[in-house]
């Protein structure tokens, strides 16, 4: 197994390898155990009020009771407790504005959940308590068996009512669990709802996956593995379980970034010498060259515009974040406080770039406002890597350290509340926060 | 002072050897800490032991003493051989955080795998470079490589082929010690040789 270059190129690199027939169906994975750590100040006040129910409902929670929850974890909202309510009205004919003014609320949230012929149907309607006044009013329906799926598309509905800003809570998680045995490691892909919930094994393997990415469209994940003794990029259709070895080339083969058409990838090879990134177009393998430094250039993500891209490079003597607004251009240092800023991720605004921090010996997560270059560290764990930024741009998962393992945490963006999701055992990191498909 | 453990020991290991070159001119110091090529234990050392006494009860005049010369120079030779043999035994080196520089107690050491690399063409090597946990995984990864191409280059520069390297990065995936603090992060920040 020679670490050797691959005379014939990436063509011949681009060989569809097809999964284990272990894994062409995703096996249940761990579900992550949410605990909510921090509490929200500033949380906008909702009750959710349980749904009536008619027909066979689905085992497990309630519809309103996901809702109630996903509300709660986004740290922008500070659900009401339904025995603290003085009534439970499921439509709008019910809702008395003056208990609930009473309660201190600003929205209630009723609705009527029927099950028939194996199909959810949802009835929601959504009220702001002050202008006594209707923001949403709408149904929605899914198979019984992705009632998830409905409390989710439900949750979406109403932040984006209340904030202007489209709910995160369909979206999906991939990250990576790691157990170390006595007689070795064991690493698995997974991917799960935003809240840990529906957790699904990819892949698994004695040796790494890392940094997986989502493509644009949510469908494929792009990683690392270590599977045949070095790192190489693998592409992996979700659906199918199918998959290509994109990059295996001698040296380093890792950090995979989709390009926003899902078109090509950037990566990390150090092909020629040292580590240095390239765009490879995943419909022939080509490369092109977008750094040129002896130092280490690593971690790429594109920026909000689709054309430049942030990454980490140690030119200057210790790794720091740098930008690049083209192919051409030359890069631009971005992060200056500190001796160590790397794995940079943007948002979809354009305002930030997210990254791991140290300082006094801890690593945080900080985020850089571009323009002015203000610096401001977000978290107060100490171990943190791998940030990577809700598609609304909203939230932050990161993993961390705790209490000897690895754990995702989730914090909104402007400090806020938070949760963390441990895995049932082991550890769970390098969490990657899927797009928004609609 | 928990801190230094992983470099104490490195140091100590390093020592020990360089007491062992000081003293290499004496066959029985070799003897003594290069057990397996220690005179007696292999057919051909033990001839060689034996006609060193044979030679001495001779006593006849000139041969003699150029017989004692060569003997001296190969029981040097031999020497030397148990001495890079033991060399070999190490095969982990250590690095400062965030740095790929070999340290200087690792050169000998690799210069005496180098030699038995350009000796041994046929003999392979799989070079791995490890990161501590402390920062983040991608630019560990990086690390971990320019570590791994340090050593390699060390190697090509004192006599191995590079045909005979091969190098992979883990970063920090595979620590040697699972514990945080100064002293595990010591201990994983290294590359390891693996002769295959």
């Amino acid at each position: 197994m020679k670490n050797r270059s691959n005379p014939s190129g990436p063509r011949h690199a681009l060989l569809v390898v097809m999964m284990l027939s272990l894994f062409a169906a995703p096996v249940l994975g761990d579900e992550l155990l949410i605990r909510i750590t921090q509490g929200a100040d500033a949380a906008i006040p909702i009750s959710v009020v349980p749904f009536s129910e008619s027909g066979q409902m689905p085992q497990g929670d309630k519809i309103s009771r996901i809702v109630q929850s996903d509300l709660a974890m986004s740290g922008e909202f500070n659900p009401l407790a339904p025995e603290k309510m003085l009534s439970l009205p499921s439509e709008g004919s019910e809702v008395f504005f003056r208990d609930w003014r009473l309660l201190g609320q600003r929205y209630v949230l009723v609705g009527q959940v029927n099950s028939a012929g194996g199909t959810l149907q949802a009835q929601y309607e959504l009220y702001d308590v002050s202008q006594e006044k209707r923001l949403v009013g709408a149904t929605a329906s899914a198979p019984v068996s992705a009632s998830r799926s409905l409390a989710h598309h439900i949750s979406d509905r109403v932040y984006e009512a209340i904030t202007g800003v489209p709910g995160a809570f369909s979206t999906k998680l991939a990250y990576v669990t790691l157990e170390r045995r006595a007689d070795g490691s064991l690493y698995r892909l997974q991917v799960s709802d935003v809240d840990g919930k529906r957790a699904r094994v990819r892949l698994e393997s004695d040796e790494p996956i890392l940094s997986p990415a989502w493509s644009p469209d949510a469908k494929k994940l792009a990683y690392v593995s270590f599977e045949t003794g070095k790192p190489a990029i693998y592409v992996h259709e979700l659906s199918s379980g199918e998959r290509q070895r994109v990059a295996d080339f001698q040296g380093l083969n890792s950090a995979p970034a989709w390009s926003d058409d899902g078109r090509s990838l950037l990566m990390t090879l150090s092909k020629d010498g040292n580590a240095e990134i390239y765009r490879m177009s995943l419909a022939n393998g080509d490369l092109k060259r977008l750094t040129d430094h002896w130092s280490i250039d690593t971690e790429p993500a594109y920026d909000h515009t689709g054309e430049g891209f942030f990454f980490t490079s140690d030119r200057s003597g210790g790794p720091q974040v740098y930008h690049q607004a083209s192919d051409s251009a030359g890069p631009r240092r971005i992060t200056f406080g500190g001796r160590y800023n790397a794995a940079p991720r943007a948002d979809s605004s354009g305002d930030y770039v997210y990254y791991v921090h140290q300082r006094a010996g801890a690593f945080h997560i900080a985020r850089t406002h571009l323009e002015t270059g203000t610096e401001t560290v977000l978290t107060r764990t100490e171990s943190d890597e791998s940030p990577s930024i809700s598609p609304n741009g909203r939230m932050l998962i990161y993993a961390t350290e705790s209490g000897g393992n690895s754990v995702l945490t989730v914090i909104a963006v402007d400090g806020g509340a938070a949760y963390s999701l441990p895995a049932s055992r082991g550890d769970v990191r390098d969490p990657t926060w899927s797009p928004i498909v609609q | 002072m928990m801190k230094f453990t992983a470099s104490q020991k490195a140091l100590a290991l390093i020592f020990s050897f360089g007491l062992v070159a000081g003293c290499s001119s004496t066959g029985d110091t070799m003897g003594e800490d290069g057990m397996e090529s220690a005179p007696g234990s292999e057919s051909t050392s033990g001839q060689e032991s034996g006609s060193t006494v044979f030679g001495g009860e001779d006593g006849s005049g000139v041969s003699s003493s150029e017989m004692t010369e060569q003997q001296r120079q190969e029981a040097e030779a031999r020497a030397e051989r148990a001495q890079a043999e033991a060399m070999r035994e190490i095969t982990t080196f250590y690095f400062d955080f965030d740095t790929a520089e070999i340290k200087q107690e690792a050169r000998d050491v690799l210069v005496a795998h180098a030699r038995f690399l350009r000796a041994n063409p046929g003999q392979d090597v799989r070079i791995e470079g490890h990161a501590d946990e402390r920062g983040t995984k991608g630019y560990n990864l990086a690390l971990g490589e320019r570590r791994a191409n340090a050593v390699q280059s060390f190697l090509v520069v004192n006599g191995a082929a590079r045909g005979q390297t091969e190098t992979v990065s883990y970063g920090e995936e595979k620590p040697a010690v699972m514990s945080s603090g100064e002293s595990a992060w010591a201990q994983n920040r290294r590359v390891e040789l693996i002769f295959q």
